[in-house]
């Protein structure tokens, strides 16, 4: 990041305050709705919908957990979107960074129209596929299975995107010293190529595992089990019950966000400047 | 044998393709051959779980289908409404936090991009809350004002809004960033030339910032744009596509049709349509941008 230089005097005070209030205003508004979220989590219903509304911490978190407990089995679901997530995380990681590997250091016939072919497949909306995909996970019998949610959306245009603009400029010497000291082209990329893409992996990952964490379209069409339920379906299901507790719902939307907010916080410097490398480059 | 066993090694000729199998086999299997299945399912009708082709029945059908109307109405309200307030929004809070003079730009633009890391289930849930009609935070606080309270999530515009708030809160950050990326690939000189020429910091953010920013306009309004043409979550959580529709989207409507109520064929014409309005609308913003520069 390069500092502007600016002349300190020419920035009047009224810029700067005016500068400060909107940021102000704009961090409150973002943030308020998290604080709402866990401080609610805490009261009872009864305490939540009052007049004027409690904003203070309360002691009811233990009574929301058990009630949470009561309508989902919500050590089985938090277990089950954990193991969707990293699994999805580390497949797609591996198979986009070796396809972005392959467009961006070699040259073969066709790597301009593949790549072209990628690119075009962002334009396509998810929702499209859904119907089709759905019938056939049923006539294979994948139905209702983790396979089903992971396994689709593996390929990802943004993936092999990103991971191909931080390879191009890996050196090339260095993969082609490696072949003449012998090694296989997989260990090449395992074993030198993707060790040095820990800050793009890193980025990426963090991306992926977020938006599988949060998916709910797909989860929701095709888990059809309490049992099999990730957090967005089961938190959706609550929501369905007749009488609405939200001291219980809120607690549930704290579980879900707890963990990729404290994910975020801890890398957000190799996220956002990972990020903002896939949306500049090009 | 021998030779084809030699083909099939990996060397450094071949060995881009086997690096491409997996996402060419995954791409295939559940992208390009669902697109071609869905395109062929929209001339059949699905009924009593059989398929009978009926041609552009479908198509036809849904240029009547009120509910199909609304959902398409709805989506481009959230499209044309919210999308530009969004950029204009993201642009200027980049903007703000890049300024030099501005202490703590972490703390603002880690705050701002927070909302963008939640699920779209909880935050929903959140706004359901602060939106109550008669416990909300947000009514409180109007009645406080003196002002009378508004029936957010059961008024055929006020519903609208309340999406579009939703929205807007989850998703302005994320641009933000993408707008910051932005701005820091334009050059420095650029600025200093304009510093010798005695511009001002307006004549700097519109001759210097602004159209150096274009491109990145352009993308974050793309990838908006095709967003807001798959809206389900929000919808789904916060109105049910309620009341009487007046919030139901097309990837809603198309939930609906396919998945309740098992119309795979008319669901699949309603995936089309949406697959068309986003190839039309991206390929305009792009020529727009073209002809601009």
């Amino acid at each position: 990041m390069k500092k502007r230089k600016g002349n300190p005097r020419s920035e009047t005070l009224k810029v700067k305050i005016v500068t400060y209030t909107l940021l102000f205003a704009a961090a409150v508004v973002a943030l308020f709705p998290f604080y709402l979220m866990f401080v609610s989590s805490t009261l009872s219903t009864g305490d939540i919908l009052k007049i004027p509304p409690t904003l203070s911490i309360g002691s009811n978190l233990l009574v929301n957990l058990e009630n949470l407990k009561d309508k989902i089995n919500i050590g089985r679901v938090v277990f089950n979107s954990v193991f969707i997530s990293v699994v999805y995380t580390f497949l797609t990681l591996v198979i986009n960074s070796l396809a972005g590997y392959a467009l961006a250091k070699f040259h073969f016939k066709g790597r301009n129209l593949i790549f072209a072919l990628i690119m075009g497949t962002m334009m396509i909306p998810a929702q499209v596929l859904y119907i089709p995909q759905f019938t056939m996970m049923t006539s294979i019998g994948w139905a209702n299975t983790f396979k089903a949610v992971i396994i689709p959306s593996l390929a990802n245009a943004f993936g092999i995107f990103l991971m191909r603009q931080n390879m191009i400029s890996f050196p090339t010497a260095l993969i082609e010293s490696a072949r003449i000291d012998g090694f296989n082209e997989f260990s090449i990329f395992f074993r030198i190529v993707l060790p040095n893409m820990k800050p793009a992996l890193g980025a990426l990952g963090i991306y992926n595992f977020m938006t599988q964490w949060g998916s709910f379209m797909w989860p929701l069409i095709i888990l059809s089990t309490n049992d099999m339920y990730t957090l967005p379906v089961a938190l959706a299901s609550l929501d369905g019950l007749m009488y609405k507790d939200y001291g219980m719902m809120m607690l549930g939307a704290s579980i879900s966000t707890i963990p990729v907010i404290v994910m975020f916080l801890s890398f957000q410097k190799q996220f956002i400047s990972g990020l903002m490398g896939g949306a500049i480059k090009e | 044998m021998k030779k084809l066993w030699n083909k099939l090694k990996v060397n450094p000729k071949s060995a881009p393709y086997y690096f491409l199998i997996p996402v060419i086999v995954i791409f295939g299997v559940f992208m390009i051959y669902p697109i071609v299945k869905s395109l062929m399912l929209s001339f059949y009708s699905f009924e009593a779980g059989d398929y009978h082709f009926v041609g552009l029945q479908n198509y036809l059908n849904l240029m009547k289908d009120p509910v199909f109307k609304k959902s398409l109405f709805n989506t481009l309200v959230y499209l044309v409404v919210q999308v530009p307030v969004m950029v204009f929004l993201a642009l200027m809070l980049a903007y703000l936090t890049d300024q030099a003079f501005v202490k703590v730009k972490a703390v603002f633009r880690i705050s701002l991009f927070l909302p963008a890391v939640t699920c779209l289930v909880a935050y929903s849930l959140v706004f359901k809350l602060l939106l109550n009609n008669e416990y909300g935070l947000v009514n409180y606080i109007l009645n406080f004002f003196g002002i009378d309270g508004v029936n957010w999530l059961g008024g055929s515009i006020s519903s609208k809004i309340s999406i579009m708030i939703a929205i807007t809160w989850r998703w302005t950050g994320y641009n933000m960033i993408i707008m910051l990326a932005g701005l820091q690939t334009i050059p420095h000189e650029l600025y200093e030339a304009a510093d010798i020429d005695g511009a001002n910091r307006m004549q700097k953010l519109l001759r210097v910032t602004l159209p150096n920013m274009k491109p990145i306009i352009l993308f974050a309004a793309i990838t908006s744009t095709i967003g807001t043409l798959q809206l389900f979550d929000e919808p789904y959580i916060l109105t049910e596509g309620g009341p009487d529709g007046a919030t139901i989207t097309v990837a809603q409507y198309l939930y609906n049709t396919g998945f309740r109520y098992i119309k795979f064929g008319y669901a699949a014409a309603i995936s089309y349509v949406l697959v068309i309005i986003i190839a039309v609308l991206s390929y305009l913003q792009f020529k727009l941008g073209e002809t601009d520069s």
